[in-house]
């Protein structure tokens, strides 16, 4: 786990070293033109569809899917955006940032401290509640889904925060123990110890001395959670119909779109969905990248 | 143990433990009961039915068609994913590799990399409203303006019954490969270099080092990354749900079993159905991964 986070700090550094005298010039051999053009043509696939969104943000519906849907904006319509707005994009916004604020505070501080205790106490049980919380990165969500929702509804917490809160902790917690289990692992044991014999008490070391130490791993998996809680859609569609989060407002904006016709709004407001996770990728790629990569190697 | 650590202990896993147990475990424990029951959802009362709904799974057209289109994804979204996904790390690897060192990344590695990821850190609605719009099917819409150019005739994507699972299936490799391929490219950069110098001062082409070199330390990491891919294709709910009209899609060419747990859990009213087929569901998972970690199991190579 750890290991793969080095390495992929490592491969990230650029790797020009200083090649050997004679060394064949590195950008015009055939297999660098080869590698180079199918490289560039899938970099434009992936990019180009969420540049011509942007773009069709400020467009009206007629240039969307008029007789020549690649050109350019005649007219900047920003109105697209205020339209948007008032058809409940600010609501749905404030409610992601609601739910994801909670969600992400109470993943880290759970996940951190279930992991600390486990990577760091001997007590009985400890291996069987590690390996239930790393089942639940294996199962399918939608295996729980019905009865996911009758719980919830037991609770009274259908179409509230803090029904969504709970449940987004819940399903994050595997990943969030699984991951600061590996780190907690590899902080020097010798630290914890000195703190205890100084007389601090067992959560004084994990709040004031273990946590701040675990820093980086704190910031991938946080960042890790705030793009996967922003992204949910499966738990909030069921879980919350009368408060929509943003990811689920864009789909029900793209339902109503079969009467209302008003594209360039659906794309200003697909716009206000994707630009703050695209400014935390560009931000933070490569601790999204060890991120998520971390997920999947176990 | 020292003293008092045993309440500490439980005082950290009191509350997380608590919240997994009632939001995660428990729902999970009940699919697995109420699969044995007619309950509806709605009403408090339910009876125990056995196997009944099994039965009936066994012979719902709809599920049938889902399960169906499941498998198809199942297949072609690992194999295409991975093959491209492995075509690229190469690349991008191999593509700079002067004259001794095996592995060294090509220019603007990190720029492929970002580039390559970012449909993974997208919500799917987004992607879905994107995609449903590149493959509309009117003869202005994006792919058929272009495919219009180069004198292909329209397609109806979304709309034609024969390619609609296709395009949701282009869509899912589409996200995927950019996240295999940061995946795949750390394992290769972990590979020590001396093993490529080795091979490169015994002659070894290209192809016969990723064949023979790069390919089987890989294993473990393409094994990996099968499993979850496998996870992705029985899903596609979301994907499903809001690209394709229905949702299902013309003449349910797009149904999948999330869809169908999600359309009888709460809308038909057949909450233990539902759950019957979510078991079907777990099972599958759990015979893919099984499956798939014994079928590729090899030595395991220490470097």
């Amino acid at each position: 786990m750890t290991l793969q986070l080095d390495v992929e700090g490592k491969s990230s550094v650029p790797q020009q070293v200083a090649h050997p005298v004679g060394a064949k010039d590195r950008s015009f051999s055939p297999v660098n033109v080869f590698s180079h053009t199918a490289l560039i043509a899938w970099a434009l696939l992936v990019t180009v569809p969420f540049v011509w969104a942007l773009i069709a943000s400020l467009k009206s519906t007629g240039e969307i899917f008029g007789d020549s849907p690649w050109a350019l904006p005649k007219e900047l319509l920003w109105e697209n955006f205020s339209r948007a707005w008032g058809k409940g994009v600010g609501d749905y916004l404030l409610n992601s940032a609601v739910v994801v604020t909670g969600g992400v505070f109470g993943t880290m501080l759970f996940g951190s401290m279930v992991a600390y205790v486990l990577a760091r106490y001997e007590f009985p049980g400890n291996r069987f509640i590690y390996y239930l919380f790393a089942a639940g990165m294996m199962f399918p969500t939608f295996l729980a889904i019905v009865p996911l929702f009758f719980v919830v509804q037991n609770f009274g917490m259908i179409s509230t925060y803090q029904g969504l809160i709970l449940v987004y902790i819940a399903y994050s917690l595997p990943f969030t123990v699984f991951f600061m289990h590996a780190f907690f692992r590899t902080l020097p044991q010798s630290i914890a110890e000195a703190a205890l014999v100084d007389g601090a008490s067992h959560s004084t070391t994990f709040f004031r001395v273990m946590l701040p130490m675990a820093k980086p791993g704190l910031l991938s998996v946080g960042i890790f959670n705030v793009l996967g809680q922003w992204n949910q859609f499966v738990l909030p569609s069921f879980l919350s119909p009368q408060k929509p989060v943003l990811s689920q407002g864009i789909a029900t904006l793209l339902g109503s779109q079969r009467y209302e016709n008003d594209w360039g709004a659906l794309f200003a407001a697909l716009t206000i969905a994707m630009v703050p996770v695209v400014a935390v990728y560009l931000i933070f790629y490569r601790q999204v990248q060890a991120g998520l990569t971390g997920a999947t190697l176990k | 143990m020292r003293h008092g650590s045993y309440r500490f202990v439980a005082s950290f896993l009191a509350i997380p433990l608590a919240l997994y147990a009632i939001f995660v475990i428990s729902p999970f424990a009940q699919a697995f009961y109420y699969s044995l029951t007619d309950w509806t959802g709605i009403s408090p009362k339910f009876n125990f039915v056995g196997l009944e709904n099994f039965k009936t799974l066994a012979n719902d057209a709809v599920f049938r068609t889902a399960l169906g289109n499941n498998v198809i994804l199942l297949i072609g979204l690992p194999t295409a994913t991975i093959l491209l996904a492995l075509f690229f790390a190469y690349l991008l690897n191999v593509g700079g590799r002067a004259n001794s060192a095996g592995v060294q990344g090509v220019r603007g590695n990190g720029f492929y990399k970002l580039a390559f990821f970012m449909p993974q850190v997208l919500s799917v609605p987004v992607i879905a409203v994107i995609w449903s719009v590149v493959l509309n099917s009117q003869d202005s819409g994006l792919a058929n303006s272009l495919l219009g150019r180069i004198g292909l005739g329209p397609s109806g994507f979304l709309a034609d019954p024969n390619l609609a699972l296709y395009c949701v299936m282009w869509v899912l490799i589409w996200g995927s490969v950019g996240f295999y391929l940061v995946l795949f490219n750390a394992a290769m950069s972990g590979i020590p270099k001396d093993i490529f110098e080795a091979a490169i001062i015994d002659g070894a082409s290209r192809l016969s080092t990723f064949f023979r070199i790069t390919l089987p330390l890989l294993w473990d990491t393409i094994q990996t990354s099968w499993v979850y891919l496998a996870i992705l294709a029985l899903d596609a709910y979301a994907l499903v749900a809001v690209m394709t009209a229905g949702p299902g899609g013309p003449d349910n060419s797009t149904q999948v079993m999330g869809l169908q747990i999600a359309d009888n859990g709460f809308q038909y009213g057949r909450a233990g159905y539902a759950s019957a087929m979510g078991v079907v569901l777990f099972f599958l998972t759990l015979i893919i991964a099984a499956v798939m970690l014994r079928a590729t199991r090899r030595d395991r190579i220490e470097y």
